[in-house]
């Protein structure tokens, strides 16, 4: 019996010896995360072992020879990111592993730095990149955009830009502040975007209705602001900027921190500061155009492949001196400023924010959420909350100075709802929802009249694209739009305008209630717009790309076209909306042609948009009161064409010396009148010459000129009586200013510092020769020149 | 973590709905506070009745023109002592403006432009603190038969002092009338 038992104890005790021999296997297979088609070549490996194989045709793998226990295996594969997978010590059944394979779909861990992703395949895009708005720092928006050729900016002063993009501006243009459609009066040509640049990475400019998941009314153009990426890895780090100028005697200072942690989470906190007061034109002072601003975010959220969200808030409040002597009371004191060549008041130098000015702040709150669901695709909510408070301050009588005379409280919020299809590697679909209300808040008690009603307005969308990639070459893309909109006003009319609008006849059933010299009226009004594109991207070689984009776009009247009544003190002129105005229709058909070798490189873009029924504010007449005669402007419709051509053109001449050449082309023609358009942005040649020697501290020079010729098509003077003359007099509004020469330079260095960070010095001076010249585009043309030399002086310190 | 954006979500539309619900209100009606619909200029003689000017825009802004009426022709070779009274005549009462305009005298001025051969002189009578002149109060001295105009300006914040003209003094205009008148 004893051999026996010691057998069976032997037996027993080797046992474990024997599954200590590993030859335990597991198998499994690797798919794609979206059409889970079987990844071939992917490399799986043991953690801590040198043990892997590679997945085979079918995408199977077996690894043999495995001692038992938990086990963690690492999935990886060319053009994906790896994967770490937990395998139990009980596993038996084959692994089913999928890897995300299409790495242009990973926008959150995108590593590449200079492949972009487009937006579409093929409307015309245009990125500025960080380093370009550091030497810009402490400018605005319409600058930074107007270094793209085909951007031209409308400015009141030289603290509210508006972008103008081929000849379209405001409502037109849409802006998306990270993922957010703005919603801050962009109704009015002298409301500046409230953007703070200093809080985003890079910015995009898609030219056209292209981007039809943001909405479909932007006839224009879309910008999109974007905030830094940030990449799944421990980490803190961050950009401290400061600048000083010498016209405005100010600057601005900037900070942005980012913690990043390797599961996705991050934190973003980022604040600016920007102060200016009285600014320059070569000869003259230009009393009352300082600027506060202010403009702080901060976001928190997770990155994940599979799911993740997003909280972002951002405040931006800007405080804004308006040139003292375009304040005006009436025709003739316009007359006299445009004939007078020099402001009419002429103080010394000051710091002080005084009236005439605009208050304006805006808070953002965005929540997000994205998941992703294997075999189908990404679904993103989106919410977010706006809230814009616009304060004008005017000249006025005694106490009342401090009264603002505009008081505009806009509140909106919008839900978005889009899935994303990229389950089937050619075909990629986006449908989508989008609901909006917005409300606008007109507060009585500023003793003056609305410019801007109350109003409520629901916005309902839905949209879907698709982009399909026939050949590696060829990339075709379609989308469709609809969009409902309802603006719900409670409007006081004065009798007088009531009557002579002609609303007696047309509107008579919308009056609630009768004031006696004042009519409260209810419009509701309803608009259906639809929009879609079409287009085609085409890779001729490895050198040249063609883009074509047709799109096909309809917008809303905004409430400015729609209810504007009253006396704009800041131009002297009466502005008349009108509420028969109908959504306007643009047909646009935009081609890009792109080359891109090592040593040179061009772009040509040449478009043409018809617009039916397009929405515009010219003089055209002149009402009179006890102040004297105020021309009127007025909205009309009218078909128009607006045609041209952007183009650009680089030559890396040597290793250290670069050129680029910029064009911007374009003509407006109101069909219906067949006589010129307004407003539209004069021809434009900018060049530049670049030094770089990387090995003396990055150096880098540049010098830009940029020529904007005259504007010699525009619609013609009006001619008004003057109380002060005793005649008719023709008063000088629409002629444009000669053309301009404005040459600038910069210089940079960057010294790198320890681990990997850099200190950026550059010196920038803009209108080296202090050219006097006067900007068509700038709505205080009539009263003083545009800005005299400036020294700006910037540190950026990567931390 | 995973729950926190659907709750964000789930209460931001609940917020969403709250607001949606906006009360019925009617807006308040807004009177210009600012506007100056009336300037009544009197023109009183050492004896005999007054000549009264006036104009009068009751949609201030609006698209009505002011009414402009003279009460009848001067006197040659007389002195008349003229007052200027404005007033808001969109509210009701009618406000006084021209108490705002002596209050702030230092940045106020008015002018008195004659033109097409009307045979008249004028002279301030009333002046702010620095002895400037604010010209709420003024004379005019007709001499022969003859026709012509006078234009009232009225400007805010104009250069004080100045040498008496409307290019020299700047500021912007918050009246400007011309009345025709005649002396008979």
């Amino acid at each position: 019996m004893k051999p026996f038992f010691l057998f069976l104890l032997a037996l027993w005790s080797v046992t474990p010896i024997f599954a200590q021999e590993c030859d335990y296997s597991i198998r499994g297979e690797v798919i794609d995360f979206h059409d889970k088609t079987p990844l071939s070549e992917a490399l799986v490996s043991i953690t801590g072992t040198d043990k892997y194989v590679t997945t085979d045709a079918n995408g199977t793998f077996r690894i043999g020879m495995l001692c038992p226990g938990p086990l963690e295996l690492e999935i990886s594969h060319a053009e994906c990111t790896s994967k770490f997978v937990f395998v139990p010590a009980d596993q038996k059944k084959p692994l089913k592993l999928s890897l995300e394979h299409h790495l242009e779909e990973l926008e959150e861990v995108q590593v590449t730095g200079d492949t972009q992703r487009k937006q579409t395949a093929s409307s015309i895009e245009k990125t500025v990149r960080t380093e370009t708005m550091d030497r810009m720092a402490g400018s605005n928006l319409g600058d930074v955009l107007k270094q793209l050729s085909g951007v031209a900016s409308l400015n009141t002063g030289a603290n509210i830009v508006k972008p103008v993009v081929q000849g379209l501006s405001g409502s037109r243009i849409l802006i998306l502040n990270n993922g957010v459609r703005m919603q801050d009066m962009e109704w009015g040509d002298e409301h500046a975007p409230n953007i703070d640049i200093n809080a985003a990475d890079r910015l995009t400019l898609i030219k056209g209705a292209g981007a039809l998941q943001y909405g479909g009314d932007a006839i224009g153009g879309v910008i999109m602001v974007a905030p830094e990426r940030i990449f799944a890895k421990d980490s803190l780090y961050g950009t401290f900027l400061a600048s000083g100028a010498t016209n405005g005697r100010g600057g601005t200072t900037s900070l942005e921190l980012i913690k990043s942690f390797d599961n996705g989470l991050f934190f973003k906190v980022q604040g600016s500061y920007k102060r200016l007061g009285d600014l320059e034109a070569p000869d003259y002072l230009l009393s009352n155009t300082g600027v506060s601003q202010l403009g702080t975010s901060l976001q928190i959220g997770k990155n994940a492949f599979r799911e993740g969200w997003e909280l972002f808030y951002s405040y931006f409040d800007s405080d804004i001196a308006i040139l003292r002597a375009s304040h005006i009371g009436n025709v003739d004191d316009l007359i006299t400023a445009i004939n007078s060549r020099q402001p009419n008041v002429i103080d010394p130098f000051s710091y002080t924010i005084d009236n005439p000015r605009q208050e304006v702040s805006h808070h953002l709150v965005k929540g997000k959420y994205y998941r992703r669901f294997e075999g189908l695709g990404r679904l993103t909510l989106q919410y977010d909350f706006q809230s814009n408070q616009r304060f004008e301050y005017d000249l006025r009588r005694g106490d009342r100075r401090n009264i603002p005379a505009i008081d505009l409280k806009l509140n909106t919020h919008t839900f978005n709802a889009d899935f994303k299809a990229d389950a089937n590697s050619k075909w990629e679909s986006r449908f989508g929802i989008m609901g909006r209300y917005q409300q606008n808040i007109a507060d009585p008690s500023t003793g003056v009249r609305r410019l801007i009603p109350d109003y409520e307005k629901y916005d309902m969308g839905l949209f879907g694209t698709t982009l399909y990639t026939l050949s590696d070459a060829l990339v075709l893309d379609a989308g469709f739009r609809y969009d409902f909109t309802r603006i719900d006003a409670k409007k006081f009319y004065r009798l007088s305008r009531w009557e002579a609008q002609g609303y007696n006849s047309d509107f008579e059933d919308i009056i609630i209630e009768d004031f006696g010299s004042q009519l409260l009226t209810n419009p509701v009004l309803d608009y259906h717009n639809f929009s879609g594109t079409l287009g085609a991207g085409y890779q001729l070689g490895n050198e040249n790309e063609l883009r074509v984009n047709y799109a096909f776009s309809q917008r809303a009247p905004n409430p400015s076209e729609l209810f504007s009544e009253g006396l704009h003190h800041s131009a002297a002129r009466i502005e008349l909306g009108d509420l028969r105005i109908k959504s306007e229709t643009s047909h646009k058909l935009g081609i890009s042609l792109e080359k891109s070798v090592a040593d040179w490189g061009y772009t040509l873009v040449p478009y043409i948009n018809q617009i039916n029924d397009f929405m515009l504010i010219e003089p055209t007449g002149a009402e009179f009161t006890i102040r004297g005669a105020f021309p009127v402007w007025s909205y009309r419709q009218t078909d128009v064409v607006m045609a041209g051509v952007d183009a650009s053109i680089y030559r890396q001449w040597l290793p250290k010396w670069r050129s680029e050449h910029q064009f911007s082309f374009i003509k407006g023609r109101d069909e219906t009148l067949d006589g010129p358009i307004i407003n539209m942005p004069p021809v434009q040649i900018q060049n530049q010459l670049v030094y770089r020697n990387p090995e003396w501290q990055h150096l880098r020079v540049a010098l830009d000129s940029k020529y904007v010729f005259r504007q010699n098509e525009f619609p013609s003077n009006i001619s008004v009586f003057s109380p002060q003359s005793n005649e008719n007099v023709v008063l000088d509004i629409n002629t444009p200013p000669p053309a301009y020469h404005l040459l600038n330079l910069d210089i940079e260095t960057r010294f790198d510092l320890f681990k990997k960070k850099d200190l950026t010095v550059g010196l920038s001076i803009s209108n080296v020769m202090n050219t006097d010249y006067r900007d068509y585009l700038n709505r205080l043309r009539f009263f003083a020149d545009d800005l005299g030399r400036n020294w700006a002086l910037r540190f950026i310190w990567s931390i | 973590m995973k729950k926190v954006p659907f709750y964000a979500i789930m209460t931001s539309l609940a917020f969403m709905a709250v607001s949606c619900s906006s009360d019925d209100n009617d807006p308040e009606e807004v009177l210009e506070q600012e506007v100056i619909t009336t300037m009544t200029i009197t023109l009183t003689p050492s004896e005999g009745a007054a000549v009264t000017l006036q104009s009068r825009d009751l949609d201030g802004d609006g698209p009505n023109v002011p009414e402009i009426n003279v009460s009848g022709p001067l006197t040659p070779g007389e002195t008349y002592t003229g007052t200027i009274v404005l007033l808001n005549e969109t509210e009701s009462p009618a406000e006084d403006i021209t108490l705002e305009v002596t209050e702030k005298a230092d940045e106020h001025q008015f002018f008195y432009g004659v033109s097409g051969g009307l045979d008249v002189t004028t002279e301030y009578t009333s002046f702010d603190s620095d002895q400037n002149p604010l010209g709420t109060a003024f004379s005019i001295t007709t001499g022969e038969v003859s026709s012509g105009s006078v234009l009232f300006t009225l400007r805010h914040e104009p250069k004080k002092p100045n040498d008496g003209s409307l290019a020299d003094a700047g500021g912007e205009t918050d009246i400007a009338v011309s009345f025709d008148l005649s002396i008979e």
